[in-house]
């Protein structure tokens, strides 16, 4: 049985199409001005990357902050219970997920069996969050992709002690005139991610083994400041960014 | 035909609806307009704090009129953003308690629901509930160029001790030469010894109106409780109190009887911290009823009797002090928690929505621990939503709405 999830975050659009229990295909795209029809979108846009008809798909479950507005989905569940069933699928040792996603953080606890026990997430505000990044590479004038590498050649990271974003950046700001290198800022940065989500986990407890899961996780610079920070190591989900929407298919196909 | 045509009527919601609601908004009008007229009619008006000492007010025939409870309808009528920028531009900090700032604002331009509350002839100022109280009274006090008077009730960390009630004691005393220097007339003590007895037979009854939902499904949720709760703030220690919870109780009792749930095919139960958040108890209510849970019990209503312990009808003066001083806010987390727990146990909840109130530090504090000690001691899933009872910039819905559906695939 073919089952899709379709995950509509707040930046990007993610897909996946499971079949028998194996991911056969997934799809990311930005969510764009009209979140509405952005599930619809990328739901065709998979069907056609990956040839399949309509018809012969099953069960789709939406999730994301848009899991309501997507019409071709049978259900909607949230992205904490799909991040969870997506990060147990890959790894069913997991018991901790760390999202970090375009406008929030997440932290979720979850039992052997996948189940989620407790969560948390981000206030609002997107520190701690990959806006934050985006706001910082742009302050850097550095490539967000490069981020990761940059940083782990610090060889001091800056002290950046602001909990909002927006004073961030003018720390950023007030470093870079300082003449400050970029990569010891940029290790700054995700340090100051890594304080603020590792707080949030330990509200509902880190257990081991620990996934991150989203697009941050591509970023290796925050997956080592979250290992600093807990003292924990942590696995990255092989398919981070469309963990959530892998989940979202396994549900709909009963399989989670 | 023409377009105002009315929708059908659910039968369903019909029977559903508390019918005394309709009585308690008479006696809120009734109440408003007697104090808007209360300078033709000579009578005096006080603004109290929430959890201030009003029965002595009362014998005195003040009229207490409460910021607070303006605050919340400010909030339910979703005015609470233009007087809060309004306080804002008058240079008050956005951080400042959103209840602060609609009220110091609104002094100012007679604005809210009703066209602003009555001018005030004296303060009385109670900081068992917060510290911000303190400024914001001495603020209103400058503006209006009237007495003030404050009843400092010292935080019982982990217990009300000599000391503490010798202090707040005197002060009580202090407090009834205060209102007989201001009222021109000499206190009655056989009186206030009379609106105590209605004070506490108010408050037992207020209790009782609240266990109701001990029942399954429960006939009333703590949005309802939110709503009645009015009376108990307000006009505590009168006799229209105990008739209007005596026929709530009644309301109640039938419903009970004839199984009407506040929540059709109630499968959750849930407790309630912190104040509503006034601007959004609808969508809430509906968002929970969504999942077909329950919001039974809060730790908020139950503020207004969960002192009558302390409160003694031979010497209710006396008493007052230790019933003031020990209120759920003024007291430490730990003692707090206890009481989470026992109303989990009291009421079979099955999970813990905890509002983290922006504007109501004193409450808001110590919550990350209560939701640990709960989780320890009963082993429950809680659900930390933020916000502010007053200001809605402070609410983020999807973020909010994600976060509820969330809990609840946790707890189904
Ligand atoms: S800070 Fe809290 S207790 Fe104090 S006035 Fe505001 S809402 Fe009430």
């Amino acid at each position: 049985m073919i089952s899709v999830g379709i995950d509509v975050g707040s930046i990007s659009a993610k897909a996946a199409m499971m079949k028998d229990g194996e991911l056969i295909g997934s799809k990311v795209m930005l969510t764009g001005y009209n979140a509405r029809n952005a599930g619809e979108r990328i739901f065709l846009d998979l069907l056609a990357g990956l040839d399949v008809q309509r018809d012969a798909v099953g069960r789709i479950v939406a999730t994301g902050y848009g899991r309501n507005s997507v019409e071709v989905a049978d259900k909607a569940v949230t992205e904490i219970t799909c991040h969870a069933a997506g990060a147990h699928f890959q790894d069913p040792a997991v018991r901790c997920v760390i999202d970090i996603g375009g406008q929030d953080s997440k932290v979720i606890a979850m039992d052997t069996t996948g189940r989620v026990t407790d969560f948390a997430m981000n206030d609002k505000c997107a520190a701690g969050t990959g806006r934050f990044l985006e706001v910082m590479a742009r302050a850097l004038e550095v490539d967000l992709d490069a981020f990761g590498e940059m940083s782990l050649q610090a060889d001091q990271p800056a002290a950046i002690s602001s909990l909002c974003t927006v004073f961030a950046e003018s720390e950023v700001i007030s470093l870079i005139a300082r003449g400050e290198r970029r990569e010891n800022i940029i290790a700054g940065i995700h340090e100051s991610i890594g304080s603020r989500v590792i707080a949030m986990a330990n509200r509902v407890g880190i257990t081991e083994p620990v996934m991150m899961t989203g697009g941050v996780a591509k970023n290796i610079g925050v997956v080592r400041a979250l290992e600093k920070k807990s003292g924990k190591s942590i696995r990255v989900s092989a398919n981070a960014q469309v963990n959530g929407a892998i989940g979202a298919a396994l549900i709909a196909a009963g399989i989670a | 035909m023409n377009g105002s045509e009315k929708p059908p009527i659910d039968p369903e919601k019909e029977k559903r609806k508390i019918k005394s609601v309709k009585r308690m908004k008479d006696i809120m009008t009734h109440y408003y307009i007697d104090a808007k007229t209360a300078d033709q009619t000579g009578k005096k008006v006080a603004w109290v704090t929430s959890g201030g000492p009003v029965e002595p007010l009362i014998a005195m025939d003040v009229i207490p009129v409460y910021p607070e409870n303006h605050g919340a309808m400010i909030g339910a009528a979703k005015m609470g953003v233009d007087l809060c920028e309004k306080a804002e531009e008058m240079g008050y900090a956005g951080d400042l308690c959103s209840y602060a700032r609609a009220d110091i604002a609104c002094a100012t331009v007679n604005g809210g629901p009703i066209g602003g509350l009555p001018r005030p002839d004296m303060l009385v100022c109670c900081n068992n509930i917060c510290g911000t109280v303190l400024k914001w009274y001495e603020v209103q006090a400058r503006y209006f160029k009237v007495p003030l008077f404050i009843l400092d009730t010292p935080f019982n960390h982990t217990e009300y001790t000599p000391e503490a009630h010798a202090y707040v004691r005197s002060q009580l005393d202090e407090y009834i030469v205060f209102l007989e220097t201001h009222c021109k007339k000499t206190f009655d003590h056989d009186r206030l010894a009379e609106v105590g007895r209605l004070s506490m037979a108010g408050q037992r009854l207020w209790q009782q109106v609240l266990d109701t939902t001990v029942h399954r499904p429960a006939p009333m949720s703590a949005f309802d409780a939110f709503f009645h709760l009015a009376l108990i703030v307000t006009l505590r220690g009168t006799r229209t109190v105990v008739d209007y919870y005596t026929e709530l109780l009644d309301e109640m009792k039938t419903r009970v009887a004839t199984g009407i749930a506040a929540v059709p095919g109630e499968r959750y139960r849930l407790l309630w911290d912190n104040l509503p958040v006034w601007y959004r108890t609808r969508w809430l209510s509906d968002k929970f009823a969504a999942h077909s849970a329950c919001l039974v019990a809060d730790t908020y209503t139950s503020s207004w009797c969960g002192t009558l312990k302390y409160l003694d009808e031979k010497d209710f003066l006396g008493s007052m002090a230790q019933g003031y001083s020990r209120v759920y806010i003024n007291i430490g987390t730990d003692q707090m928690a206890d009481m989470v727990v026992d109303m989990v146990d009291k009421y079979s909840a099955d999970g813990l929505v905890i509002h983290s109130n922006r504007s109501c530090k004193p409450y808001s504090l110590g919550q990350y621990d209560i939701q640990r000690i709960v989780q320890e001691k009963r082993g429950i899933p809680s659900l930390i939503i933020e916000a502010d009872m007053t200001d809605s910039r402070s609410f983020s819905e999807s973020q909010i709405d994600t976060r509820i559906d969330a809990f609840m695939e946790v707890l189904k």
